[in-house]
């Protein structure tokens, strides 16, 4: 267990990638993508064969989530993961193509696993039900798509020391498998 | 006798809301707060450290405590003497309409689970329910905000008599075991026994209601839930599923009559935002004719 979180810029460097490890802490500084349940079944659908990532998420990280709206001068009242699970119908395509990591909470199925040691990608797991305090990292907020699925849009936000465990390493490590 | 308007329901409902959204109750709060001074994992400190400063910021700012704001669940419990007219939740829609608008909370309801997956836009409709008690005099509202993920972690069991006990034992382990890191721990673990089928889901829902702290009035039930807390915290789960002494703050266990065949067992999963408070509703007079008052 390190005493002081791991600080990462966004998008996740690569090379950094390989040296995270299961259980670690860390603050996420840059951009991430919400995306949760209805958006992952819009874009697999507008990808359709294609392999390449639309709206600029090629080595970028989701971010399962539906927000809030803005509230107290933030772009939102609260946001929080959701469960993470319910994504692994898509991630491990959107792993193939391009995305670098996720963030979300609670197990994700052996597929996910497989799909970041293949890929080099990584899980991270934020405190469900921490979602006003999560809100106070989020610094702005642009939707990219799929507006007319409400807190389903894709958007774009920028964060800034974000705190989340890593979940699934590289090597297929899980934190929930942790001792 | 006695009676309930829709008003009466409504003007309840109205400040309630956005209340519970951004409030964690007392109960709650203390369970948090006294399972951060225990805990001796440290990913479990970090949850929990986060978990408390939530609770604070949410009041301090008045935003919600999780951005999965719920569907609104409404219980009337009416005693004997008191007439509930056919169209006492008439105006709850009205209520969650305004409460999920105006306070900025996020709308999470489709219009159909399987034709239409439209966003209703509004978080309407509310799930409402009537249940009588052998209470005269009391009217009263349970009023929840049950988040999507704790939901989808909760499950039916119909187990054959003979499992007994232990199967109940058994069952909800089972369910913390799989589905914990899921539902936002530490979990309020609601436990239904008995009724049938379609009742047990409710016993195990409004046993989530009775605030942590008290002691359940069957001894029975309360020493059964002391074993399963016990048992459920044993696992070493913890705040977050990140490996902890806290996994549960609470179990709240609820039992019917069955059938001889039967041992349902519902498990209503609830989470660190257990959102729920129970208020007495404001009763008229009314007058019978004689041939109602008999």
């Amino acid at each position: 267990m390190p005493a002081d979180p791991i600080r990462l810029t966004l998008p996740l460097n690569p090379e950094e990638a390989k040296e995270l490890r299961a259980g670690q802490a860390c603050l996420l500084s840059g951009p991430l993508f919400t995306l949760r349940d209805a958006g992952h079944q819009r874009l697999l659908a507008e990808m359709g064969d294609s392999k390449e990532l639309p709206y600029g998420l090629t080595g970028q990280t989701i971010f399962y989530a539906g927000p809030t709206p803005s509230a107290a001068g933030r772009p939102f009242g609260a946001i929080g993961p959701t469960t993470a699970s319910r994504m692994d119908f898509a991630a491990p395509h959107l792993m193939d193509c391009g995305l670098a990591a996720t963030v979300g909470k609670g197990h994700r199925s052996e597929a996910v696993r497989q799909a970041c040691i293949d890929n080099g990608a990584v899980y991270f797991v934020a405190v469900g039900g921490a979602a006003a305090f999560l809100a106070k990292c989020i610094e702005s907020c642009e939707t990219l798509a799929y507006d007319d699925l409400g807190t389903e849009a894709l958007r774009k936000i920028i964060v800034s020391d974000f705190p989340v465990f890593v979940g699934i390493d590289t090597m297929g490590e899980d934190i929930y498998s942790l001792d | 006798m006695l009676t309930v308007t829709p008003g009466d329901i409504e003007a309840l409902l109205l400040p309630l809301i956005p209340q519970l959204a951004t409030r964690v109750p007392d109960d709650i709060l203390s369970g948090l707060v006294a399972a951060r001074e225990t805990e001796t994992g440290a990913r479990a400190r970090i949850v929990l450290d986060q978990l408390v400063q939530n609770a604070c910021v949410a009041a301090d700012d008045c935003v919600p405590i999780c951005q999965d704001t719920g569907t609104v669940w409404v219980c009337l419990e009416a005693g004997p003497d008191v007439l509930v007219p056919g169209d006492v939740f008439s105006r709850v829609n009205d209520a969650v309409a305004k409460s999920y608008i105006d306070a900025r909370l996020r709308k999470s309801v489709v219009k159909d689970a399987l034709f239409d997956r439209g966003n209703t836009q509004d978080n309407t409709p509310a799930f409402c329910e009537v249940h009588f008690v052998d209470e005269p005099g009391v009217c009263r509202l349970h009023v929840m905000l049950k988040g999507g993920g704790s939901d989808n972690a909760s499950r039916v069991v119909m187990l054959t008599p003979s499992a007994g006990k232990q199967g109940v034992i058994d069952t909800v382990l089972a369910c913390v075991r799989e589905k914990a890191a899921n539902a936002c721990p530490p979990l309020v673990v609601g436990v239904g026994v008995g009724a049938t089928f379609d009742k047990v889901g409710g016993l195990a829902k409004r046993a989530l209601m009775r605030p942590l702290g008290t002691v359940n009035p069957n001894p029975d039930a309360a020493a059964f839930e002391a074993e399963l807390l016990s048992a459920i915290n044993a696992t070493g789960i913890g705040a977050g599923a990140l490996g902890g002494q806290t996994t549960a703050l609470g179990v709240c266990v609820a039992t019917a009559p069955c059938h001889i065949a039967a041992l349902p067992v519902a498990v209503n999963m609830s989470c660190s935002a257990t959102r729920r408070a129970t208020v007495d509703v404001p009763t008229h007079v009314v007058k019978v004719s004689e041939s109602e008052g008999e």
